[in-house]
């Protein structure tokens, strides 16, 4: 089971003290892999391990404090360990808990998975190209994460609600956006671009881990629904975050708070490895999902290139929370193929080898190869899927060239809710303002958007 | 030419002003279709290739490979049209900096004075190329409107991690290593790195540099063993792109080499009154902390000397000789980026003490690589202090623009004859080049002669 639990402590040395190697040496149990060291191998620093293997970890340094009541002494899930249901090769694994939540899938929702993976692929490639055009001020790719998004927003009633970051383009497209709705924002015409009550998807936050406190606070209101109305659709919020984002004290008091209030939330981590140029284990000693064991709730990682283990774990935490159990961490190993932002250059701050190792794990491929396998789907369902994204893409790009350019008096009008006399005149002060300008630069200025 | 689609350079990373052309992936004629890649470029912040807005033939390209444009310059057009005469690249960079035209001594790439570019105010009537929005223009003729025709490609800048990922050596490093690695004109691949996940880092940079260093003064380092036969292919050839402040250095002397009729002077002086004259200088209460050479009193001289023979500080324009009734006075620098000739305005109103003052404050500036365009336009005449480098003379070239330039010759100290006898002198050799077609053979003489004297009794000045 990969969920947080208590299992034999790993202790270590602290190796930069020789005298204290040599007495490790000295003092190394002939056989290991029992559980916890005795008293006295603890008191002189022996590190006995639960698997019965050296740990090399250079992350795990500082002093064993022994077995005693009271000692910390769980570690929970480690680097490798995650819930995987169809490896890189395209394999399916079963899983005793998770495997029923695929099992009740029909061929359709599959190849629904791959066909919505797929289009947001091709939809951030023309956004990408779009903004390489001069058509948007920035784009942030997500290539890499879309069984990650893809598996949990399917998860998902629509009932529930999602709180995204700025790269939830897959999660907007199983939530049922116009993905060109997306690209006001990015063009810096829209402060939002979309009505978040339509769909129950939030506006994007750009502000790194402010959503997850907005989130919580409004699992905490479903909360307060159903006390008033028993006959309230059960319902359940996701918070979306990223490694980068899980340093932040937002996502703490968020838990917090979650935790206290026992709120339907699922605090979904997107962890891509790199927040901007800083590597991940620079962020945490060990997986995220541990940190779910200091709150008190349930952690579970998951391959987060596997969309059917996304999928999975992901409706088994919504059923948490919904079920009135509370908070679920979890943490999806996934990485972002791509740069931060198309500002971004990741050339300067990590090496091709990484790079190409996670494309051999990308989702798209071995879903296709599972498919393929397995007699669902065909060549038809593959060239359907590139012609419909094809399209996509067109309507995509006439929309976003549709969008012209920004007006800021709208930001003038929506101040306040009513009219009010300091902002008329710092408007009019404006408007003077902006006609002393040449009129072809504000033509040009209209019609290229806010693409400078 | 009708209906051709300009596309401008865009701003790719936030807040970017300009980007460098490195390389066209189309060419004159191609047909290329909305998402093709057409050009890739190299930001302050990474290369990007940039995909086509537009359908259609190329029709021009509008900046050449190498060149550093501003964002919002036309770099290529797009039509049905032939496509137009291949004039274009090798014209002059469309769009950048005015200054570019001003600041031709020898000068390239200079920072600029302010990046930011305002909008035109109403009225002062700049041709703003009108450029149709596929969206907005009607489905006529010309490039296919982007929207319409679903792309039929685009470009693999992200799975694939675009061109740049295909480069074989990636090199990890902070942007202030990267910095300080191209100020010290190091490739980053040469070095060997020891930091988390194989960065480079500052330490591993300066323990290259001193190698590298340690290295030249050997030469052990620099003769490649025999291997190739001297000819072209030979992997011992190193080749340097010439770029930047080096291509602007070699265009500014060939066009003054040949175009300007040289004629070249000296005369050997004793400058030991100059040396005494610095001397008291530099221990006198009033200069206290004012850094004082024998070069400022050159800078006195020739600004002296110009005044008594005004043809030297002047500008020959084919039909026209303009003399200045200013000295704005140039001084050749070395700079981490190259050697540029920032030149001191208005020299001739200025005191010895703040003559001292505006060249010691050039050479701050100089050294540390930001001497700005405008401290480098308009310059009159030259001093180049070849002397520091413990050099006795030579024949300087003008700088284009001006008519005259003077060598600083090394002083040091000689045999001298003073009435009869041979005695030990501080003696220097100035150098002077002058533009025949305005300078002739007596007045630069009358010049040099003027400058010698100056050095020979400072005291003159007082005059």
């Amino acid at each position: 089971m990969h969920m947080t639990e208590c299992i034999p402590v790993e202790a270590y040395i602290d190796t930069n003290e020789p005298a204290q190697r040599v007495l490790a040496e000295l003092l190394r149990p002939g056989k290991r892999g029992d559980g916890m060291g005795s008293a006295q191998q603890s008191a002189t620093g022996t590190r006995p391990s639960g698997d019965g293997t050296e740990r090399t970890g250079e992350a795990q340094t500082g002093r064993y404090a022994g077995a005693s009541t009271g000692v910390l002494q769980a570690n929970g899930v480690g680097e490798e360990d995650m819930v995987q249901l169809l490896d890189a090769g395209g394999t399916r694994h079963a899983d005793g808990t998770f495997s029923p939540y695929i099992d009740a899938l029909d061929a359709e929702t599959l190849r629904g998975f791959y066909a919505d993976m797929a289009t947001v692929r091709r939809f951030d490639a023309e956004a990408t190209a779009l903004q390489r055009q001069g058509e948007l001020a920035l784009w942030v790719p997500v290539v890499g994460q879309e069984a990650a998004q893809i598996g949990s927003g399917r998860a998902m009633r629509p009932a529930d609600y999602a709180f995204p970051t700025y790269r939830e383009h897959g999660v907007a497209l199983t939530r049922g956006l116009d993905l060109a709705d997306l690209l006001a924002l990015f063009r810096g015409v829209s402060n939002g671009g979309w009505d978040p009550r339509e769909k129950n998807f939030h506006l994007y936050t750009l502000v790194l881990a402010a959503q997850t406190l907005h989130a919580v606070g409004y699992a905490m209101g479903i909360q307060r629904d159903l006390v008033a109305d028993p006959a309230t659709e059960p319902a359940a919020v996701v918070a979306y975050f990223g490694d980068g984002a899980s340093s932040e004290g937002d996502v703490h008091e968020s838990m917090v708070f979650a935790a206290s209030y026992n709120a339907p939330v699922v605090f979904f981590c997107q962890n891509n490895n790199w927040a901007i140029s800083v590597p991940f284990e620079v962020q945490s000693k060990i997986p995220l999902v541990n940190r779910a064991g200091g709150y008190g709730f349930p952690g579970i990682r998951v391959d987060g290139n596997d969309v059917l283990a996304v999928y999975a774990v992901t409706q088994w935490a919504l059923e948490h929370a919904r079920d009135g159990r509370g908070p679920v961490l979890i943490e999806a190993s996934t990485y972002r193929v791509g740069a931060h932002t198309t500002a971004d250059d990741p050339t300067k701050y990590r090496l091709n080898a990484e790079e190409e190792s996670w494309k051999a794990k990308d989702p798209l491929a071995r879903l296709e190869t599972y498919l393929r396998a397995a007699d669902l789907a065909d060549d038809a369902f593959f060239d359907q899927v590139k012609n419909d994204d094809d399209e996509l893409a067109a309507h995509v790009r006439q929309a976003t060239l549709a969008l012209g350019g920004a007006d800021i008096r709208q930001k003038f009008a929506t101040v306040y809710a009513e009219a009010h006399p300091l902002v008329a005149e710092e408007l009019a002060w404006f408007e003077n303002y902006e006609a002393s300008f040449a009129d072809a630069d504000t033509q040009a200025s209209t019609t290229q958007g806010g693409a400078a | 030419m009708s209906e051709l689609s300009l596309f401008t350079l865009p701003d790719v990373g936030e807040g970017l002003t300009e980007a460098e052309i490195v390389s066209w992936k189309v060419r004159l004629g191609d047909t290329v279709a909305v998402n093709d890649v057409i050009v890739e470029i190299e930001t302050a912040k990474s290369i990007v290739e940039l995909p086509s807005p537009y359908a259609g033939m190329v029709a021009q390209l509008m900046v050449a490979e190498g060149d550093t444009v501003e964002v919002g310059t036309p770099i290529i057009a797009i039509g049905s049209d032939a496509p137009a005469a291949p004039a274009a690249p090798t014209a002059a960079p469309a769009g950048p900096d005015p200054e570019a035209q001003d600041m031709k001594p020898l000068v390239g790439s200079g920072p600029k004075a302010d990046a930011v570019k305002r909008r035109p105010r109403a009225g002062s009537g700049t041709a703003v190329v009108a450029h149709a929005v596929p969206a907005a223009a009607p489905p006529a003729a010309g490039p296919a409107p982007a929207a319409a025709s679903a792309p039929a490609q685009v470009p693999a800048s992200n799975i694939t991690g675009g061109g740049t990922a295909a480069k074989a050596s990636r090199v990890l490093a902070k942007p202030p290593v990267r910095k300080a690695a191209k100020d010290l004109g190091i490739d980053l691949a040469d070095v060997s790195p020891t930091g988390p996940r194989g960065e480079v880092t500052k330490k591993d940079l300066l323990s290259h540099q001193d190698q590298r260093t340690a290295g030249r003064d050997g030469t052990g380092a620099f003769w490649a063993p025999a291997a190739g036969s001297g000819l072209a292919g030979d992997p011992r050839v190193e080749r340097i792109k010439v770029k930047g402040v080096r291509k602007a250095t070699a265009k500014a002397m060939v066009e003054s080499a040949f175009s300007a009729p040289h004629v070249s002077i000296f005369v050997d002086v004793d400058a030991s009154r100059t040396m005494e004259f610095v001397k008291r200088l530099k221990a006198s209460r009033d200069f206290e902390g004012i850094k004082v050479s024998p070069l400022l009193i050159l800078a006195k001289a020739v600004i002296w000397a110009a005044a008594r023979n005004p043809s030297v500080n002047a500008t020959w324009t084919g039909d026209e000789i303009i003399v200045k009734h200013f000295m704005n006075l140039g001084i050749a620098a070395a700079t981490p980026r190259g050697l540029m000739v920032p030149n001191i305005k208005d020299a001739q109103d200025l005191s010895l003490k703040e003559l001292a003052i505006a060249l010691n404050e050039l050479a701050t500036t100089a050294r540390a690589g930001k001497t700005q365009p405008a401290d480098m336009a308009g310059g009159s005449l030259t001093v180049t202090n070849i002397g520091a480098l413990g050099i006795d003379t030579g024949t300087p070239i003008i700088n284009p623009g001006e008519v005259a330039i003077v060598a600083f010759g090394t002083i040091k100290q000689k045999p001298w004859v003073v009435d009869g006898e041979v005695v030990p002198r501080w003696v220097t050799t100035l150098g002077g080049s002058f533009d025949h077609r305005v300078v002739d053979g007596d007045l630069s003489a009358r010049f040099m002669a003027d400058v010698a004297a100056i050095m020979e009794e400072p005291a003159l000045l007082l005059d």
